[in-house]
């Protein structure tokens, strides 16, 4: 924990150099591809298998995922 | 057996187009080839019937019922209900996949050290990385246990390996590839791609991977398609060198393989010239808030429930999430996701992840800039030759700083490929080993890309393989 506190504090010391640059006005980019909204037919379609998908499952049981109790064991 | 696997992927599938060369004895000669894998470059190698023509696939693509780890412990057995639509594709042009190769754990990371199951070698000098995080791919192709490959490239991924490993590869404009069944990094900046021995099969590949894709929203194709490059002359074409170039930190050895392809530009009839691109040095900085930041995000679904593996000692929920992730994932994917979450944090949002995106919009304008006088926009791929195995573990600042040259595309969304320029040495003395030359174009640019740089691949005439050189 220790060295990755020093490797994070030198990457953001790093990172910091762009806290110089005057971007005031500038827009953000999350996106670089112009893109309109694309829409499809609203056609009903089969879903995977409830089996394929709990077959991944590390703890499946009565066709569902199983989870250890949110509360701590008592 | 070995002359049919000189071939190019396209002579090849010519030759098996006329029946000159049998579908399968072309497989079985790269199926044994790939089984003499002595690179760790693979992870699963298939023993399905031969019916396509191989093709080496990262291990972060989908693959129904075959293992699909993404170089990470928490995939460890899972085995994906579906294809990616990158594979489909493949399958549906006649490739048939060869084996899974060995990467990064979820493709973060420059030389493949950070993989679960132990690091590639490079075929040039088994004491070196072959670059990350596409680095069984590159290796495989480079090494000749496969006669091409797929890897994603996210920030350099199958750039970098592709320079180190003495062959070529294109990142193609984001969206001209579907992403779906491809395991997610940083979704904004993730691009599947070809490594290959040539350009003529980069292109060949493309063409095959491309395409709009009802799973992907984000996915465009390219218009028109790919065709094979045939261009010879770079008359009446203009090149840009980053001005802030001369001062940047880069191997001699590189700095003189880039300057005399420069000159072989000029030969060819290309005219080159300096432009700023000011904000490029600050992709690093963006680049290393924006990637973790989306992975911080994309990686919360490995949890221990629904695929993947799930910690024994168990105790409540909350637990169970932590001791999964805390066995399942590797350093360098916790570093990321503890600098993506605090880059997010509130209070810290603005300063990072905003200022972040802000450099964004500056770099893809430095582009836009450039491109309204410049057909292409060319640099080193890699700041050096591959390093040594264990060299840049211990520092991962120096880690980053091999993207240097390749962020940049990454963050702007535009189409870059690296193709082998020449061989030099480390500064420092070693083997002579190959050096990668890097070639933007304007988004969806691809076919003009791959005109240029098969144009140059003439010219250069890069023929060394491993093992043909000596060592200096």
């Amino acid at each position: 924990m220790e060295r990755m506190a020093g490797e994070l504090s030198g990457i953001l010391e790093h990172v910091d150099r762009i806290g110089e640059l005057e971007l005031d006005d500038v827009p953000p980019t999350s996106h670089v591809v112009e893109l309109e909204n694309v829409l499809r037919p609203d056609e009903p379609r089969p879903s995977w298998p409830r089996e394929d998908i709990l077959a991944q499952a590390p703890d499946p049981a009565d066709g569902a995922f199983r989870v250890p109790s949110p509360q701590a064991d008592s | 057996m070995v002359e049919m696997r000189e071939l190019s992927v396209a002579d090849a599938a010519a030759g098996i187009a006329s029946g000159e060369i049998s579908r399968e004895e072309y497989f079985e000669a790269w199926r044994g080839a790939a089984a003499g894998d002595e690179l760790g470059a693979y992870l699963w190698q298939s023993d399905a019937a031969a019916a396509g023509l191989p093709i080496a696939v990262k291990d972060i693509f989908c693959t129904e019922g075959v293992p699909t780890t993404a170089g990470s412990r928490i995939l460890e057995g899972y085995r994906p209900p579906y294809t990616a639509t990158a594979v489909r594709r493949l399958a549906e042009a006649g490739f048939q996949v060869l084996g899974k190769t060995n990467m990064d754990e979820f493709a973060m990371g420059s030389s493949n050290e950070n993989s679960a199951f132990g690091p590639v070698r490079n075929p040039w000098d088994r004491e070196r990385v072959p670059g990350g995080s596409s680095g069984g791919s590159a290796a495989a192709v480079g090494g000749g246990l496969a006669p091409c490959a797929i890897g994603t490239d996210t920030g350099g991924s199958i750039r970098q390996p592709a320079a180190l490993c003495g062959i070529v590869g294109l990142k193609p404009t984001y969206g001209a590839i579907s992403r779906y069944g491809m395991i997610a990094f940083a979704s904004s900046l993730d691009q599947c791609g070809p490594l290959t021995r040539d350009v003529t099969d980069a292109a060949l590949l493309l063409d095959a991977l491309q395409g709009r894709d009802p799973c992907d929203s984000t996915s465009v194709g390219i218009e028109g398609g790919v065709k094979p490059p045939s261009r010879e002359s770079l008359e009446g074409l203009h090149f840009a060198v980053p001005a802030e170039l001369a001062h940047d930190a880069i191997e001699s050895g590189v700095r003189a393989v880039f300057e005399s392809t420069l000159k072989r530009i000029e030969g060819l009839g290309g005219e080159i010239a300096e432009v700023p691109l000011t904000h490029a040095e600050h992709g690093i900085s963006a680049y290393y808030v924006i990637a973790p930041a989306e992975a911080s995000a994309n990686l919360a679904r490995y949890d221990g429930v629904r695929y993947g593996m799930r910690a024994e000692e168990l105790g409540d929920l909350i637990s169970m999430y932590e001791s999964t992730r805390a066995e399942g994932f590797g350093d360098e994917v916790k570093r990321r996701i503890m600098l993506g979450t605090y880059a997010l944090s509130s209070g810290y949002y603005e300063a990072y992840y905003g200022r972040a995106q802000k450099v964004r919009t500056k770099i893809a304008g430095d582009y836009a800039s450039a491109f309204s006088s410049f057909d292409f926009v060319v640099t080193p791929t890699s700041p050096s030759v591959a390093f040594g195995l264990g060299e840049k573990v211990d520092d991962p600042l120096a880690m980053y700083m091999n993207d240097f040259f390749t962020v940049p595309m990454s963050l702007a969304g535009i189409p870059a490929i690296s193709i082998p320029a020449g061989l030099a040495e480390p500064d420092g003395g070693g083997p002579q080993l190959p050096v990668g030359f890097q070639i933007a174009a304007p988004a969806f640019g691809e076919q003009r890309l791959l005109e240029t740089a098969y144009a140059l691949e003439q010219e250069i005439g890069f023929d060394a393989r491993p093992g043909s050189v000596s060592d200096g």
